[in-house]
Parts: C-alpha cells; sequence; structure tokens
C-alpha cells in the first residue's frame, strides 16, 4: 500500500514525462551514473558517437571517457573486462550492438558470469548489466535480425530480461543495473522510435522477475514481450471494439527467473492464452511457459494458440518476407478469436 | 642447458629458504593428490604443475597482498603459492565444505577473494580478460595495484589472449601477462599448433615488452616479474612475460604423456627447479644438504597433516550451495 502511494506522489510531483524508448534507455543510464559513481558504460561506439542507436547520447561529455568507454570490436574480450571491474567494485553496463553478436561471447555469457559466484562457494557478486539490441522490422538481414531472447535464459546465475515499453525500459534498466547478479537486457530495435510517458521518479525501479498485466481483460490472455507486446496491444484493442472480446494482455518481462504466477492468476480468469514471440517456439520463452503451466495443471489445453517464428526458416532481407515471417496484429487477432471460440464455456464479452 | 647458472640472488635469506619451502609444499601437495586419488578421496581430474614450481613461487612473490590474480585449471602452485592453505586446497580437491569454495569448486576452480585470487579459470584464456578488468579497475580507482594472469602456451593461439593483450595495451593497464610455455597444449606439442618458437614474440603485434625467462630459475622469474609489476604500477602499462618450463606429468590424470619424445623428459628432469633452487642455497652457504632433507620432512609431514584434517571436513549440501548461485 505504502508502496504505491509513493509512486503516485512521486508520480503527481511532475516526475511523469513523455520520452521515446531510446531516450528512455538513456536517461536510465545517466540517472543511474548519476546516483553511483561504481556505474561505468562501455562498448563498441558508446561514447561521442552516442552508440550506434543512439542510446548512449550525451553521456560521454556529462560522465567523462573513463565512465564511457568505446572498446574494441571483441564482445568476448569486452565482457570478461566487466567481469573483472565487477568483482572488484564496479557496476559495469556493457552495450552489445546486435543480438546475433552475443555468441562471439559466448564463453562470458554462458561460461563465465553466470558460474563465476557460484564456482568459487558465493565469495564474490557480478553485478554487470549486458545491453543486447535486437529483432525484425530494420531488414538488417540473416546476421542482423535476431531477437536473441531466448538464447539464454537456461542458464542459472544469469538473469534475463525484456523491455516492451518505454517505461519498462527505464525501470526494468534500472532494476538490472542494481541488482547485483548478471542481467542480459534485450531492447528491440523497432521499438526505438516509440514515444510514451515514462515515470522518472526515484521509486520507479521494477521489481526482479515480475511480470506485468498492461491490459487488464476476463476472456483471453496474451502473453507477449519487447515488439510483440506492442503488436499484443494493437491487437487486444481491435478485439475489443471489432469483437467485443476482453483481452488481457501480459508483459512477461524476466524470462529468467520467469514469473509463472501472474500468467496463472490472469488465465484463472480467462481460461484462455494466446503466446506471442519473436522467435522460434522450440527451446524458448514460450514452450517453457507452456511446459510449466502443464506441469502446474494450469494450462488450457484446447485453448491454447501459440505465435512464433517459423521453425523452418530464417529471417530474410527481403522486406516483405520479414515481414511475413513475424506475427502481425492481423494473426494475434485470428488466434484469440480462435482460443476464445474453442473453449465456448466461457462466453466472451460475458 | 644444465650448466647455466641461476641468476645473482636478490631476497635476503629469509626469503630464499621460504621460497624452497613453498615449492617443496607445492611438489608434496600434489604427489598427495595423486595419493589421494587412489583411495578415491579426490575424483574426477586434475592438471599438476609438477616442474612448473619455479614459475609459480616467483612470480606470485612478488606481487603486493593488494594485487589480482587469475589462474587456470593447473593453479594448485599458484594458490599455494599466495598463500592459500593446505588444508583449504585439500579440502576443496575433496569437495569438502572447508575447501576455499566450499567445495563446490573443485581442482580447476581454486578461488580466494581475500588472497585476490580472482578466478581459476577452467577455459583456455578466459581468465586474460578479466585480469585486465582487475588492472582498469584499479586504474580507475587511483591505487598502484597490478593483476597478473597465469596461462598456457596453448592460451596464445586463443582470441581471448589477443584481444585481452589488445585492450590492456590501448588502455595501459597495470596487467602482466604470464604465458608458461611448457611446449605442450594439452597432448599436442607446441610446434604443431603455433608458427612461432618464442610467445614472446606476440607481444610485438600489440605494442607492448615481451620477455623470454628461464623458468626453472626462482631468481629470474622473480626478477622478470618484479621488474613488469614496476612497470605496470608506475603507469607504464602490460608486459607480456615468456617462462620457458616443462610439466613433468601428462595434461591431465589420465595422460601418460606417451607422445614425448624419448629422453626429454630426463633432460629437464635434471633441471628442476627445486633441485637446482637447493643446490644454490647449498652452493652459497645458505643451507647444507641435511637441512634441505630436514626441510622435505616436515613439509611432507605438514601436507599429510592439512590432507588428514580436510578429510574430516563434511561435505556441503544441496540446500547450502543454492545460496552460491545468485547473490540477490
Amino acid at each position: 500500500m505504502s508502496t504505491q502511494l509513493e509512486t503516485t506522489v512521486a508520480s503527481a510531483d511532475s516526475a511523469t514525462v513523455d520520452l521515446t524508448y531510446r531516450e528512455a534507455i538513456c536517461a536510465a543510464l545517466a540517472d543511474e551514473m548519476i546516483r553511483d559513481d561504481a556505474v561505468l558504460l562501455m562498448g563498441e561506439d558508446v561514447a561521442e558517437a552516442g552508440g550506434v542507436f543512439k542510446t548512449s547520447e550525451g553521456l560521454v561529455e556529462r560522465f567523462g571517457r573513463e565512465r564511457v568507454r568505446n572498446t574494441p570490436i571483441c564482445e568476448n574480450g569486452f565482457i570478461g573486462v566487466a567481469l573483472g571491474l565487477a568483482v572488484t567494485g564496479f557496476r559495469p553496463v556493457v552495450e552489445v550492438m546486435f543480438s546475433d553478436f552475443l555468441p562471439t561471447a559466448g564463453d562470458a555469457i554462458v561460461n563465465e558470469l553466470p558460474k563465476f559466484r557460484f564456482m568459487s562457494g558465493g565469495q564474490c557478486s557480478v553485478p554487470v548489466t549486458v545491453r543486447s539490441i535486437g529483432g525484425s522490422s530494420g531488414r538488417f538481414g540473416t546476421q542482423h535480425s535476431a531477437t536473441g531472447e531466448s538464447w539464454y535464459m537456461a542458464l542459472p546465475g544469469l538473469k534475463v530480461v525484456t523491455a516492451g515499453t518505454p517505461d519498462s525500459a527505464y525501470s526494468l534498466l534500472r532494476a538490472a543495473i542494481r541488482d547485483d547478479d548478471p542481467v542480459l537486457f534485450f531492447e528491440h530495435r523497432g521499438l526505438y522510435g516509440r514515444k510514451a510517458p515514462v515515470d522518472r521518479s526515484e521509486s520507479n525501479v521494477a521489481e526482479v522477475g515480475k511480470a506485468r498485466v498492461v491490459n487488464e481483460g476476463t476472456d483471453v490472455t496474451i502473453v507477449a514481450t519487447l515488439m510483440m507486446l506492442d503488436r499484443a496491444l494493437q491487437a487486444a484493442m481491435r478485439l475489443q471494439e471489432g469483437e467485443g472480446i476482453s483481452a488481457e494482455v501480459v508483459d512477461l518481462r524476466w524470462l529468467r527467473p520467469l514469473d509463472e504466477e501472474t500468467v496463472q492468476r490472469s488465465l484463472a480468469r480467462t481460461g484462455r492464452l494466446v503466446i506471442v514471440e519473436e522467435q522460434l517456439h522450440d527451446a524458448g520463452w514460450g514452450a517453457s511457459l507452456v511446459s510449466r503451466l502443464a506441469r502446474s495443471g494450469s494450462l488450457p489445453v484446447g485453448s491454447t494458440r501459440v505465435l512464433s517464428l517459423p521453425d523452418h526458416l530464417l529471417v530474410p532481407y527481403t522486406p516483405l518476407l520479414e515481414d511475413a515471417l513475424v506475427p502481425s496484429v492481423e494473426k494475434i487477432v485470428e488466434s484469440a478469436r480462435e482460443a476464445a471460440e474453442a473453449d465456448p464455456s466461457r462466453t466472451p464479452g460475458s | 642447458m644444465t650448466d647455466r647458472p641461476l641468476t645473482q640472488p636478490t631476497p635476503d635469506l629469509q626469503q630464499q629458504l621460504a621460497w624452497q619451502r613453498r615449492m617443496l609444499e607445492i611438489r608434496l601437495f600434489e604427489e598427495k593428490v595423486q595419493e589421494l586419488f587412489q583411495q578415491g578421496l579426490i575424483q574426477g581430474t586434475t592438471h599438476l604443475c609438477q616442474g612448473q614450481e619455479a614459475v609459480s613461487v616467483g612470480a606470485v612473490s612478488a606481487l603486493r597482498p593488494d594485487d589480482y590474480l587469475t589462474i587456470t585449471y593447473r593453479g594448485h602452485g599458484h594458490a599455494l603459492a599466495r598463500g592459500m592453505a593446505m588444508e583449504s586446497a585439500f579440502a576443496e580437491l575433496m569437495g569438502r565444505r572447508a575447501g576455499c569454495c566450499g567445495g563446490v569448486g573443485g581442482s580447476m576452480h581454486l578461488t580466494d577473494f581475500s588472497r585476490g585470487l580472482i578466478g581459476s579459470f577452467a577455459i583456455i584464456g578466459a581468465g586474460l580478460s578479466v585480469a585486465v578488468g582487475a588492472a582498469l579497475s584499479a586504474k580507475l580507482r587511483g591505487t598502484d595495484q597490478a593483476a597478473i594472469a597465469f596461462f598456457g602456451d596453448g592460451a596464445t593461439n586463443i582470441g581471448t589472449f589477443h584481444e585481452a593483450l589488445n585492450m590492456a595495451a590501448v588502455w595501459r593497464t597495470p596487467t602482466v601477462f604470464v604465458i608458461e610455455n611448457n611446449l605442450y597444449g594439452e597432448y599436442t606439442p607446441l610446434k604443431e599448433t603455433t608458427a612461432v618458437e618464442d610467445l614472446a614474440r606476440r607481444a610485438d603485434a600489440h605494442g607492448i615488452p615481451g620477455t623470454i625467462v628461464d623458468g626453472q630459475d626462482i631468481l629470474a622469474v622473480n626478477a622478470a616479474v618484479s621488474t613488469a609489476l614496476e612497470r605496470a604500477r608506475s603507469g607504464g602499462g602490460p608486459t607480456l612475460i615468456e617462462m620457458k618450463t616443462y610439466r613433468f606429468r601428462g595434461h591431465s590424470r589420465t595422460d601418460p604423456a606417451k607422445y614425448r619424445p624419448a629422453g626429454e623428459l630426463d633432460k629437464w628432469l635434471e633441471r628442476d627447479p627445486i633441485a637446482l633452487f637447493g643446490r644454490h642455497l647449498e652452493e652459497n652457504g645458505h643451507a647444507s644438504s641435511q637441512e634441505l632433507a630436514e626441510l622435505r620432512t616436515a613439509v611432507q609431514l605438514d601436507v599429510d597433516a592439512a590432507a588428514d584434517r580436510a578429510a574430516e571436513s563434511p561435505f556441503p549440501t544441496l540446500e547450502e550451495i543454492v545460496d552460491y548461485v545468485y547473490a540477490a
């Protein structure tokens, strides 16, 4: 209760501003660097160039080259450096320009960051945030369009989070930086220009491991992340206006730890599930969520629909085909309708 | 090769005797490890550093208590040289709670943050960039701490070696990179995988000094590392040091090292760093052969007692190791 009140008070104190997703990232970095001298930013082109996606514009002028550091092009090496900085007192934020580049740092991400504390018997903590930018819609071709969000979710010791809105980007990045464990933070390139209100108050730091209901509804639960969240929200509006179907949209946010409970609570209301992911279903968060819900007996088997990337294709450059590959608003509407019709015991709109 | 005299001594007598004792501890510790393996008290695998003790002790003794080290799966020598109690190391190899990592790390991950030993890596080359990070951290904090990374000849062919040297050079971090060139990368001779014989030459590619040192000569090792550390602390940047050395055993426990040419091992055994330094102590009148024999007996007793005490420690439980996964 008191937390809610404080948030409200802070918001009323004109802390809410309209920011693009890009500006929200930059604001989170700046605010955390002001708050804590231990926070550093490093990566390719992050200093004077302001980052290839302009998410660190103005930071080097403000915080200097020691805290905003251009690195050579060697992801495995500079994430290793971040690890060395982290276990000796710093909180480095590392930018990896495209998610497709994460595997070049495979050892650092798979073997070092998550295992370091464990192997030492808990002697240290590893507060490294690795920001990675991915996703389709840029016409960047096969090696620059992965979201990569599910690739590293099965690594105990690591936390994995996705930002679907400007306010999420702000509050989740601040949470990731403050967390004492390594966090892999996913941004979607297609969202950088989106503008929305961001609560820039001191208390707007997201809770680690919690999903968020972004649109309340009663007939069907749509779970999504990143750009698919935006499409799910558009689909929810169409479903309400066009067909009288009330869709609850859940932004899953964290893939590890994965918040099964919030989805379960939503399903208890709606009894129908649509998963929308910009990635393959196999070995991803959608499959994990379905499996977990099945295990706990809360999966509405007959009225579940899953929208993912096709499992037999890769993302092409071809603009028309790139668009055709990714779940669209129309497809989400269709799947939600199907899920609703599959369980007629619950009358849509009732 | 056997004729070369040891570099002139600089450390005092007490220090020299302490070095000899520490090298003996490492040698006999690893002999005991073999024995404990036969008894089933240690399982999995181990990578012994027998023959390379002068590198561990000579280099580590050049460090200050507040410096940082990253080591590798062949790390018993460095950990003991840094002052880790033998009991703690034995317990770790036995998977016991009293081990330096609570028993979950094992032989390949001897770590002790209280001694600046911030990581022991079982992935080739991974420790180098972490040492660069620790050195950068010291620089950003304005201290004159340094970081030293130990790794084998095989690591000089993996990308992170070059990535780390380049970053250290560009950012002038106080880092000392120590190659322990024991002539074999796992089971394969270096000349089969590497076109240059002197790995120190690779420093040229990154614009930093590279030096070659007789790794069997503890005085030479200590002098070279001391010089590099001084350079690092005074803002001169990183140094690459190649220690020419040899491992008397195979790569790991199950490797009998039959791929080595006949006579090679014998030739290197003549330059056993412990015998070499013992002779030096005798020749300079610092210790008699009887005193050196007594030292060995005393160390053996310590080793046996440490192993016995370690074996009494309980195993950790699954419940308690959960806390090691996440800090928050």
